[in-house]
C-alpha cells in the first residue's frame, strides 16, 4: 500500500510539473497543424438519437476535412464529465485528460469556472467568431449572467416553447396567470419536470418572470435583492397550482424527454421543450402527432445557448479547437437549424454571413410545429444562476420531500 | 517442490484484486463524508457533511423508502422462489416454469422495469388492451401507479428480477442435496408435499443460498436505475438522492453526498445483521413447528396454484413488458389507446446496425474476460481452501461483500481517482478489472457454496486409487461440479454486462457498451431505443445461460446422478 501511495505522488509531481497550456488558439495554422490524426473525445449528453446522429456527421465531416476523428462520449447526465475532471485533477493529472470537450452551460460552467478547470480563453480566437451574433444574442457571451470570458464557445440557441396538441385543445393558455386558470379547469393534463431538473426548473424561472413585479431583479445575485418578498408570488402561485397537476403533484416526471412521452402518451395536454423545433422533429419521428403544435406566453420565453469548453487538461486541445470551430462553421450551423436535422436555433449573425452561407438559412423549411423567429419573438434572458440555485433548494423544501 | 504451492497464494491475490480498489473506493468515499477533498478544498476533517445531510427534510422518508423496499423485495422474492420449488420441484411444470423464468435472469434491471413501467401505466399496455370498450377510457385516467410514494411499482420490478435469481441458486444448491429423497421421505411420513419441504430441505438449502440472499438484499436496498423509472420521486430513495446529489452542479454537494453514501452503507449493514438474526428466530419458531408434527397435507393444491400464478406473474411482466418494448423499437406513431401502433418501421433498426455490432461485440470481450479472470481466482481459492485447509475468514467474506454493498455511485468515484492515479484508466484492460471486481463476487457467492458441499469422500476415494490433487480436481471434482461452475460462469457473465458506471467511470466514456449506450438513452427515456438494446443486453447473457443449462445436460445425459430433477 505505502509503494502504491509513493508511486501515486510520483506520478502527480511529474504531472503537475510538466504542466503548461501548450496550444496557442491564435495562431490558427498551428493549431490545423497539431490537430491532424488526433481524436477528439466529446462528451455530450446521449440522450436523444437525432443528437447523437448530428454530432455523428458533424465528425465525418471534421475528420474529412481536417483529419481530426470525433468520438461521442454519450453522457445521461453533464455533470459525470464535470466530475471526470475533478477526479483527474484530484490525482494531479493536469495534462492527457480523457475529456477534450464538454457540452456545457449554467451552473456546470460556474461550477468549471469557478474551480478553475478550463482551458482557454479560446472562443474569440476561433476563425469563425466573426460570425456569432453577439450583439444580437447577448446570450452567447452570457451563461446565465456569467460572462464566458471566451472560455466556452456557443453552438446552439434554445428557447423555451410550449407544446399542445390541436386535436385536444383549440386556443392555448398565452400566460402565466391563463395556464393556472386552465389548469383548473383542467386537472391532471398539466406538470413540469420535476426540480432540480434543468427544464423543470426553467419553468420556476418562466413563472417567476410571469409573477414579479420587477423582473430586472432576475439579472442580479439573489443576495441583493429581498429574495423572500421577492419569490413570494412564486410559492402562492404554485401552491395554487399544484393540486391541478398531473398526479395531483404526488409525482413528476424526472426530466424533458420523460415530459414529451407524457405528452406522446396522451397523460398530459401540455408540455413545454428548450428546442423550438423539437415538436416538427418529434412529428417527423411519428413520436407525436402532426396535429401538434407550438406557442409562446405573450410575454415571451426564456432561451439560453448551448456552450462547448475544453477541460484544462485535455490531452487533444488543438483536435477541440478545430470542433469548436467547425460547429460554428455557417454550413454546420445551417444543418443543424434544419428541422428535418435538429431544428436548433443558430448562434450566427445572418447580415455578418457570406451571400451563399446566408442562403442555406433561408432555404430551410420551419417544420410544421416550429414557430417562426417572428412568432418565437424575443426571449428573456436567464436569471442569474444563483436564482435557479435558490428557487431549486426552496422548491425541494416546499414540494420535494413531502409525502 | 509442492506442485500445489501457488495455489497458497490464490485467496491473497484475490483479497488483493478486491482490497485495492475497494480500500481506494471507500476511502474515497469515507473521506469526503468526513470534510476532506483537497480538490474541491476540503482540506479538514469536519462533520458539515453530516450536519448538511441531517438538514435534508427527505432525509428520514427516503432512508425509510430504502429499508422498507429493500427488505420488502427480498422476503417477497424469497418466499415466492422458496414455494415454487416447494410446490412443483420434480414435475414437469416445474420444467416449464423454470424454462419460462431463467430467461428472465438475463434481462437487465433497467430494462424489466422499462417494460413492467409501460405494461401498468394509465396510458400502457394493459390499460390500452382495455380501453374504450371494458373501461370507457378515451384519455388515460390521472392515477397514480408508477411512482407511487410507497415504492410498490419498483418493489414489484426488484421481484420479478430476483425471483427468477434466487430460483436458479436455489437449483444450484439442490443438486448438492438429497432434496428428491428427503422430500419423499416427509410425504412417506404423510407430510404435505410443500410443508415436508419446507420442513425437511429447506433449512439445508438456505445455508447454500444465504449469500445470494444478502447480495438482493444489499442490491434491492440501493438500487439505482430502477428507482430512477418506477420509484417514487418525493422524496426519492436514498441512493438516488445520493447520485443527484453527486451529479448537482454545485460540487460543494459531493461531501454531503458522500455522507448519504456512507449512512446507505450503514443501512444495508445493519439491514444484513437484522435478517441475520431474523434467521435465527424463524430457525427456532420453525424447530417449534416441526416439534407439533403437524402434516400440512391439506394445503398442497392451494399452494401450487398460488406458487404457479406467481411464476407466471413475474415471467409474464418480464416477457410482456420486454415484448411491449420490442414493438416500441418498430413502432412508428403509437397513441393511447391504440394496443398496436399504427405503422411499423425498421427505421430504428436501420439507423442503430453499426452502433449495435461495436457495442455488442466490446460487452462481450468484456463479460467473457472478466468472468473468466473471476472464474480461475474463485476455483483457486476453493480450491486451496480444500487442499491447505485454509478457511475463509469473517472478514476476507466482508471484503468479498463490500463491492456489493457498498452503493456504487458512492464506491466508484473513488476507484475512478485510483485508476487515474495508477494510470491504468481509459482502456478495455482496465475496465475488464473493474468488472471483475463486481464479477468476482457474484461467481464466487454462486460457486462456494455447492463446491464446499461437494461429497469429499470421492476425492478420497480418487486418492486412494492412485490419483494426484490436480487430477482430483480436474479429473472428478470440476466435471461432477460443471453446472454450478457454468451458472457460476453465466451469473458473472450477466453482472458484467449490466455494469454501467465502472464501465463509464473507469473507461473514461471510452468504451461502449450495450449497457453504457443503453442508459444514456434511457435518461431520453426514447422507448424505440430503450427497446431495442433491451433485447440485445438481454440476448446477451442469454446465451450465457443457454449454455450454462444445456452443456451439463448433454453431456451428463447418460449420468443419472449428476442430473438433477427439474
Amino acid at each position: 500500500m505505502n509503494r502504491m501511495i509513493s508511486t501515486a505522488a510520483a506520478i502527480a509531481l511529474t504531472a503537475s510539473a510538466g504542466f503548461a497550456q501548450t496550444v496557442d488558439p491564435s495562431d490558427w495554422d498551428a493549431v490545423l497543424a497539431e490537430a491532424k490524426g488526433q481524436t477528439v473525445y466529446w462528451n455530450a449528453w446521449g440522450g436523444d438519437q437525432r443528437i447523437n446522429d448530428f454530432i455523428a456527421s458533424v465528425g465525418a465531416q471534421m475528420e474529412a476535412e481536417y483529419g481530426v476523428s470525433l468520438e461521442h462520449v454519450k453522457l445521461s447526465d453533464t455533470a459525470n464529465a464535470v466530475t471526470r475532471v475533478l477526479s483527474e485533477k484530484a490525482a494531479g493529472q493536469d495534462q492527457g485528460g480523457a475529456i477534450d470537450l464538454i457540452w456545457i452551460n449554467g451552473a456546470n460552467f460556474a461550477a468549471m469556472k469557478e474551480n478553475e478547470l478550463l482551458f482557454g480563453p479560446f472562443a474569440e480566437q476561433l476563425p469563425n467568431w466573426q460570425y456569432v451574433d453577439v450583439e444580437g444574442k447577448p446570450a452567447v457571451i452570457n451563461d446565465f449572467t456569467n460572462p464566458t470570458e471566451g472560455l466556452e464557445s456557443p453552438w446552439a440557441m434554445a428557447q423555451l416553447v410550449f407544446e399542445y396538441d390541436t386535436a385536444r385543445l383549440s386556443e392555448p393558455p398565452r400566460s402565466v396567470a391563463a395556464l393556472a386558470e386552465w389548469a383548473a379547469n383542467n386537472p391532471g393534463r398539466f406538470t413540469y419536470p420535476q426540480p432540480p431538473d434543468y427544464l423543470g426548473t426553467t419553468f420556476l424561472k418562466q413563472v417567476l418572470y410571469g409573477v414579479i413585479e420587477d423582473p430586472s431583479v432576475l439579472q442580479m445575485p439573489v443576495e441583493a435583492v429581498d429574495y423572500d418578498v421577492t419569490v413570494a408570488p412564486l410559492w402562492d402561485y404554485l401552491d395554487g397550482l399544484t393540486p391541478n397537476l398531473w398526479r395531483s403533484g404526488a409525482a413528476y416526471p424526472q426530466n424533458e424527454p420523460r415530459l414529451g412521452q407524457l405528452v406522446a402518451d396522451g397523460e398530459i395536454d401540455i408540455s413545454f421543450a428548450f428546442n423550438p423545433g423539437r415538436a416538427s422533429a418529434a412529428i417527423a419521428n411519428f413520436e407525436l402527432p402532426d396535429t401538434v403544435r407550438t406557442f409562446v406566453f405573450d410575454q415571451g420565453t426564456i432561451g439560453n445557448a448551448s456552450f462547448v469548453a475544453i477541460p484544462y487538461n485535455a490531452a487533444n486541445q488543438a483536435g477541440a479547437l478545430v470542433l469548436a470551430n467547425l460547429l460554428i462553421d455557417p454550413e454546420v450551423q445551417a444543418r443543424a437549424q434544419d428541422p428535418a436535422v435538429l431544428g436548433f436555433q443558430t448562434v450566427l449573425n445572418m447580415d455578418a454571413l457570406p451571400t451563399e452561407d446566408r442562403a442555406r438559412f433561408d432555404a430551410l423549411e420551419l417544420g410544421v410545429a416550429t414557430l417562426s423567429p417572428a412568432d418565437l419573438g424575443s426571449a428573456l434572458l436567464e436569471p442569474h444562476a444563483s436564482w435557479m440555485t435558490r428557487i431549486q433548494q426552496d422548491w425541494i423544501t416546499r414540494y420535494g420531500v413531502g409525502q | 517442490m509442492n506442485r500445489g504451492r501457488p495455489l497458497r497464494f490464490a485467496p491473497l491475490l484475490t483479497i488483493l484484486l478486491l482490497i485495492g480498489p475497494v480500500g481506494a473506493g471507500v476511502l474515497g468515499t469515507l473521506a469526503p463524508a468526513f470534510g476532506y477533498l483537497p480538490a474541491l478544498g476540503g482540506v479538514s476533517v469536519t462533520l458539515d457533511p453530516w450536519r448538511d445531510l441531517m438538514a435534508w427534510q427527505g432525509l428520514w422518508p427516503a432512508a425509510w423508502l430504502s429499508i422498507s423496499t429493500g427488505i420488502g423485495a427480498t422476503v417477497i422474492s424469497l418466499i415466492i422462489s422458496t414455494l415454487i420449488v416447494a410446490a412443483w420441484q420434480g414435475t414437469r411444470v416445474f420444467a416449464f416454469v423454470m424454462r419460462a423464468l431463467s430467461p428472465l435472469l438475463s434481462v437487465p434491471h433497467a430494462a424489466a422495469a422499462f417494460g413492467l413501467a409501460f405494461l401498468i401505466a394509465p396510458s400502457g399496455w394493459i390499460s390500452r388492451a382495455l380501453s374504450p370498450h371494458i373501461t370507457g377510457w378515451e384519455r388515460p385516467p390521472d392515477i397514480l401507479i408508477t411512482q407511487d410514494p410507497m415504492g410498490l411499482s419498483m418493489m414489484a420490478a426488484l421481484v420479478v428480477k430476483e425471483v427468477p435469481f434466487l430460483l436458479l441458486m436455489t437449483m444450484a444448491a439442490l443438486g448438492q442435496t438429497d432434496s428428491l429423497r428427503m422430500r419423499m421421505s416427509a410425504q412417506v411420513l404423510g407430510y404435505g408435499r410443500v410443508w415436508g419441504w419446507l420442513l425437511a430441505v429447506f433449512p439445508r438449502v438456505y445455508p447454500q443460498i444465504r449469500l445470494p440472499i444478502y447480495a438482493v438484499l444489499a442490491y434491492s436496498m440501493s438500487v439505482v436505475d430502477v428507482a430512477l423509472i418506477l420509484g417514487p420521486t418525493r422524496p426519492p430513495t436514498l441512493s438516488v438522492q445520493v447520485l443527484t446529489w453527486m451529479s448537482d452542479p454545485d460540487l460543494s454537494l459531493r461531501f454531503q453526498a458522500a455522507a448519504g453514501a456512507v449512512l446507505q452503507l450503514g443501512l444495508v449493514l445493519a439491514a444484513l445483521f437484522a435478517w441475520r438474526s431474523a434467521e435465527r428466530v424463524v430457525a427456532r419458531l420453525g424447530c417449534g413447528i416441526a416439534m407439533r408434527g403437524h402434516r400440512g397435507a391439506g394445503g398442497d393444491a392451494a399452494s401450487r396454484g398460488v406458487a404457479l400464478s406467481l411464476a407466471m406473474i413475474c415471467a409474464g411482466a418480464v416477457l410482456f413488458g420486454l415484448g411491449a418494448l420490442t414493438v416500441w423499437s418498430f413502432a412508428g406513431l403509437w397513441q393511447f389507446p391504440d394496443l398496436l401502433p399504427q405503422q411499423l418501421s425498421l427505421r430504428v433498426w436501420m439507423a442503430q446496425s453499426g452502433n449495435l455490432a461495436a457495442a455488442t461485440k466490446d460487452t462481450v470481450i468484456i463479460g467473457v474476460a472478466a468472468t473468466g479472470i473471476a472464474l480461475l481466482l474463485v476455483i483457486a481459492c476453493l480450491e486451496a481452501e480444500y487442499r491447505h485447509g485454509l478457511r475463509t475468514s469473517g472478514r476476507a467474506l466482508l471484503l468479498l461483500y463490500i463491492p456489493l454493498i457498498v452503493p456504487q455511485v458512492a464506491f466508484l468515484p473513488g476507484l475512478s481517482i485510483f485508476a487515474i492515479l495508477t494510470g491504468v484508466d481509459g482502456g478495455i484492460a482496465a475496465v475488464i478489472m473493474a468488472h471483475a471486481v463486481f464479477v468476482l463476487p457474484y461467481v464466487f457467492l454462486s460457486l462456494a457454496d455447492p463446491w464446499r458441499a461437494w461429497d469429499q469422500r470421492l476425492g478420497l476415494a480418487a486418492q486412494t486409487l492412485g490419483a494426484g490433487a490436480e487430477r482430483v480436481l480436474w479429473g472428478v471434482r470440476l466435471p461432477m461440479l460443471l453446472r454450478p461452475v457454468l451458472t457460476a460462469a453465466a451469473v458473472g457473465f450477466a453482472v458484467s454486462v449490466g455494469q454501467y458506471l465502472p464501465t463509464l467511470l473507469i473507461g473514461a466514456g471510452r468504451i461502449e457498451t450495450l449497457t453504457t449506450e443503453a442508459v444514456a438513452l434511457a435518461s431520453g427515456g426514447n422507448r424505440r431505443l430503450i427497446g431495442m438494446y433491451a433485447l440485445l443486453q438481454m440476448v446477451t447473457p442469454l446465451a450465457a445461460f443457454t449454455v450454462a443449462i444445456l452443456v451439463p445436460s448433454l453431456i451428463y445425459r447418460n449420468r443419472r446422478g449428476l442430473s438433477v430433477s427439474v
